[in-house]
């Protein structure tokens, strides 16, 4: 079969059920007793056994075997929840994720059986239960033949109400087709399929079924026609009659191997049962329907509402009675959430997206200055170019907002990785996470899962102290690392920071003076401030040893440099005994910014429209000095001033006159830029400078103006 | 396509032949994305002193640096026959080199060319790794990583 074109699927579909193991099995370990999360660990399990067996990833399949048989122990209550049992069945979980990787780099799932994790598997459920771990392969035979062949028996009460192939309007060709095969001794097999209601793809799941039936014999008949089901014109059941070369229960086991089938109703027909179906439809709609004058002539149409009516009632039926029976019922329940209009589209298509957008940016400003620059003033033009920025402008906002993401995808490995530094450090800690619903581009949430990862690791290693000193300093023994994200403005802020011992300031002053990094009498007037910014430089380690998990100084600077090419900054806040959070702050937007254009000298610059918060017409008298520092004061507050005309390289002639100063802030910290003239604001495109250049990170980039002018684009951050 | 045979049995490359002065260098066409006259330059401040700054190049930002400034040679005005080769050696990066003049392409032959070596080599910083000798008189060839890639030495 081949099933290459739903390779994509399978992948997306793996990764959650992989997610959702990962997820469930951490909650598990905490709360042993918990039924939700076996239950929901069992449905990921077989779900993916189901997908990887549809695939012919048989190895995957195996291990994931292996996996659901120990959760049916332990939904069973045969088996217990040991830490022991958990780290083998994580250890199997790494093995699984290693078959997807795999699989999707190679579409191969690899040649590793990963015996050992198997044999350890059966191990501990032939210690916990007394029985053999070899049972596994015979018992799946019977559990997925087991639900069907409870039913094979024709005629009785709620499988009648589905046996919807009894109704189908079969033309005289293939009923003689159907009988000739009947009486050559093949099987002439009539099935209804029920895929389950929250089935995305409805198509691909049909399209899998009828592949399989077709590998083994033929297909006569379906309702809706293929092309209608190939459409996804159906509800969620469909009809269909073969000639195969299998017996029944061996037609149903393969059909109910694709994921996402809730139930196949079938039966066998001889060559005198195949002249009744079709008229059966009478009798049977109005027994089981009820449903007033159903013409068995009638086409389609008044067959798929009643389809729809009797499918939906009937799957309730059945998922009651089989939630009780427990253990014995392999189906996956449907509990997902309400289904959104969804579609996955790839990033590049989205990246292009956004270049054009860009592109239409660039030619937009030049109409713009355009329009303002020719002598005729022309009304209706002036109307339109607004109408045009408008657009654009919204335009953008769109795009951005399609290329947003929640960063959950970026932190939910986190919880996993923490509860395994906790074994390997020999700690106790916690992780908890808020606000992983923050969304940001999605070339930021790639980005930004490294840096992360990196500080949660270091507070894990660094931060947190052994639970007897914790008590000794009067804090419970369990130690918390945080993750907080939110949005403030334009920029989204996300907090890593931990309870623990905090960042020895002291201890990094001597560092610096024992690396020669500044002498002595240097480092003794740095603030706490600049002492902690040594710990972003490369090579700058506090650890004592180095250990596989930190310290070996190639750290926190990648972090930070991480983070800067994303075009945010870091932070840190940190006390002695009480802990340290790192702060990250990062933009929203990528590739397009609104920003203040602004003269200094002669040359035009473009400063982020997001860290300004006014302009002000100061008198030159009113600088004053304070250490050697020019500072204004500004209703209260004292904020220093930067001439950027300096900065930039060119020669001042001091006026008396106002100067005109740009107030710019990053958190808590605020700067006067002094500027030489305002243009306006105006939404720019971000060009990169290049790698080869190499400035002092005031300029942050570059754009093309309306007329084909580059102009440069301040970084205000750098300069607070 | 015959040629083309011919000179890849022959192992010929082809290079642009620039001339800083009344010197000859060689720049492997393969690197090479375009040559254009001069536009507009914008001065970026704080950078290398050979970085004249970046121009915008069909709605693309490259920085363009000055060959002259680079091999300890004095500035010249720009003229009519002055040049900006684009060279992208990363396909990612493009950059754009200022010469004097672009005189022609030539195929320059492994037999023609020598490795520079010892007091040479180091005079040249790395920048040129070979001399072609040709009919038309000497050739440095230029290494592009090197002449391109270093960063300011402070």
């Amino acid at each position: 079969m081949d099933v290459s074109q739903y390779l994509g699927i399978f992948l997306d579909e793996a990764r959650e059920h992989i997610q959702v193991l990962s997820d469930q099995m951490m909650t598990l370990e905490q709360e042993p007793e918990n039924q939700d999360a076996i239950n929901e660990i069992f449905r990921a399990a077989h779900s993916l056994k189901g997908m990887a067996g549809t695939m012919g990833y048989k190895r995957l399949q195996h291990l994931t075997h292996d996996m659901e048989d120990c959760f049916s122990d332990v939904r069973a209550g045969s088996m217990t929840v040991t830490s022991e049992l958990m780290d083998v069945l994580f250890q199997a979980l790494d093995a699984i994720e290693g078959y997807v990787n795999s699989i999707q780099e190679t579409t191969d799932e690899g040649e590793d059986d990963n015996e050992n994790i198997i044999n350890e598997i059966n191990r501990i459920r032939s210690v916990a239960t007394g029985k053999g771990g070899d049972a596994p392969a015979p018992k799946k035979e019977e559990k997925a033949a087991a639900a069907p062949a409870a039913k094979p028996a024709p005629s009785v009460g709620a499988d009648d109400a589905k046996a919807l192939y009894r109704s189908m309007k079969l033309d005289d060709s293939a009923k003689d087709v159907m009988k000739d095969a009947a009486a050559s001794g093949k099987h002439v097999l009539g099935f209804t399929v029920f895929i389950e209601e929250s089935c995305l793809l409805k198509a691909a799941r049909a399209f899998l079924v009828i592949k399989a039936l077709e590998d083994m014999g033929e297909i006569v008949a379906t309702d809706p026609t293929t092309q209608d089901i190939e459409d996804e014109k159906f509800e969620f059941s469909f009809s269909l009659f073969t000639i195969c070369d299998e017996e029944i229960d061996k037609a149903k086991e393969v059909m109910l191997a694709v994921s996402e089938i809730a139930e196949v109703v079938g039966e066998e027909f001889n060559e005198s049962g195949i002249d009744s179906v079709g008229g059966a439809a009478k009798a049977e709609a109005a027994a089981v329907e009820a449903e007033p004058e159903p013409e068995p002539e009638a086409e389609k149409e008044p067959e798929v509402p009643a389809a729809k009516a009797e499918s939906a009632p009937a799957v309730k039926a059945e998922t009651a009675p089989a939630a009780k029976q427990g253990a014995a019922n392999t189906k996956p329940q449907a509990k997902k959430p309400v289904i959104s209009k969804t579609i996955r589209v790839d990033i590049d298509k989205l990246d292009s997206l956004m270049n054009l957008v860009s592109e239409l940016i660039i030619a937009k400003n030049t109409i713009v200055s355009a329009a303002d620059s020719s002598d005729s003033q022309n009304q209706a033009l002036t109307e339109q170019v607004e109408y045009l920025e408008s657009v654009t402008t919204n335009l953008h906002e769109a795009v951005m907002k399609v290329r947003m993401v929640p960063i959950e995808s970026a932190v939910q490995k986190f919880p996993r990785m923490v509860r395994d530094l906790e074994k390997k450090l020999d700690k106790k800690m916690q992780l908890t996470i808020t606000g992983e619903e923050t969304e940001l581009d999605r070339t930021v949430v790639d980005e930004i899962g490294d840096p992360l990862m990196h500080l949660i690791r270091n507070s894990a290693d660094h931060g947190l102290e052994h639970p007897d000193e914790r008590s000794a300093s009067g804090k419970p023994e369990m130690g918390t690392i945080f993750l907080n994200a939110f949005q403030d403005g334009n920029s989204v802020v996300i907090e890593v920071g931990d309870d623990g011992k905090g960042i020895d300031v002291e201890a990094v002053r001597t560092k610096i003076v024992e690396r020669g990094l500044a002498s002595e009498d240097t480092a003794a007037q740095f603030t706490d401030k600049e002492v902690i910014d040594y710990l972003f430089d490369p090579g700058f380690s506090m650890a004592k040893k180095v250990t596989d998990i930190s310290g070996r100084g190639v750290g926190l600077d990648v972090v930070k440099s991480n983070i800067e090419s994303l075009g945010g900054d870091v932070s840190v806040k940190t006390k002695l005994g009480e802990g340290s959070t790192w702060i990250i702050r990062l933009p929203l937007t990528l590739a397009i910014i609104q920003a203040l254009m602004v003269i200094i000298g002669d040359e035009k610059y473009a400063i982020s429209l997001d860290s300004i918060t006014t302009i002000e017409n100061i008198p030159s008298s009113d600088v004053k000095l304070v250490q050697g520092k020019e500072v204004i004061q500004l209703r209260g507050t004292v904020i220093p001033i930067v001439r950027l005309s300096n900065l930039l390289g060119f020669d001042t002639e001091e006026n008396s006159e106002d100067m005109i100063v740009v107030i710019a802030k990053k958190g808590d910290s605020q700067a006067g830029l002094v500027v030489d003239e305002l243009i306006g604001q105006q939404e720019i495109v971000i060009k990169s400078l290049g790698k080869y250049i190499n400035n002092d990170r005031i300029i942050s980039g570059a754009t093309i103006l309306g007329d084909g002018e580059v102009a440069l684009i301040i970084d205000a951050n750098a300069l607070i | 396509m015959d040629e083309l045979e011919k000179y890849v049995e022959d192992n010929a490359t082809q290079y642009i032949v620039v001339n800083l002065g009344i010197e000859h260098y060689g720049i492997d066409i393969n690197y090479i994305d375009n040559i254009v006259r001069v536009p507009a330059i914008r001065r970026v401040p704080n950078v290398q002193s050979y970085f004249k700054g970046v121009i915008n190049l069909r709605g693309e930002v490259i920085p363009v640096m000055s060959l002259r400034v680079k091999f300890d040679m004095p500035e010249t005005e720009y003229t009519g026959n002055t040049r900006i080769i684009i060279v992208k050696v990363d396909p990612q990066a493009a950059i754009g080199i200022i010469v004097d003049e672009v005189e022609q392409v030539m195929d320059i032959y492994d037999s023609q060319i020598e490795k520079v070596t010892g007091e040479k080599k180091e005079e040249s910083n790395g920048y040129i790794t070979s001399v072609g000798k040709t009919e038309r008189g000497l050739v440095s060839i230029l290494n592009l990583a090197t002449v391109i890639g270093e960063k300011e030495q402070a």
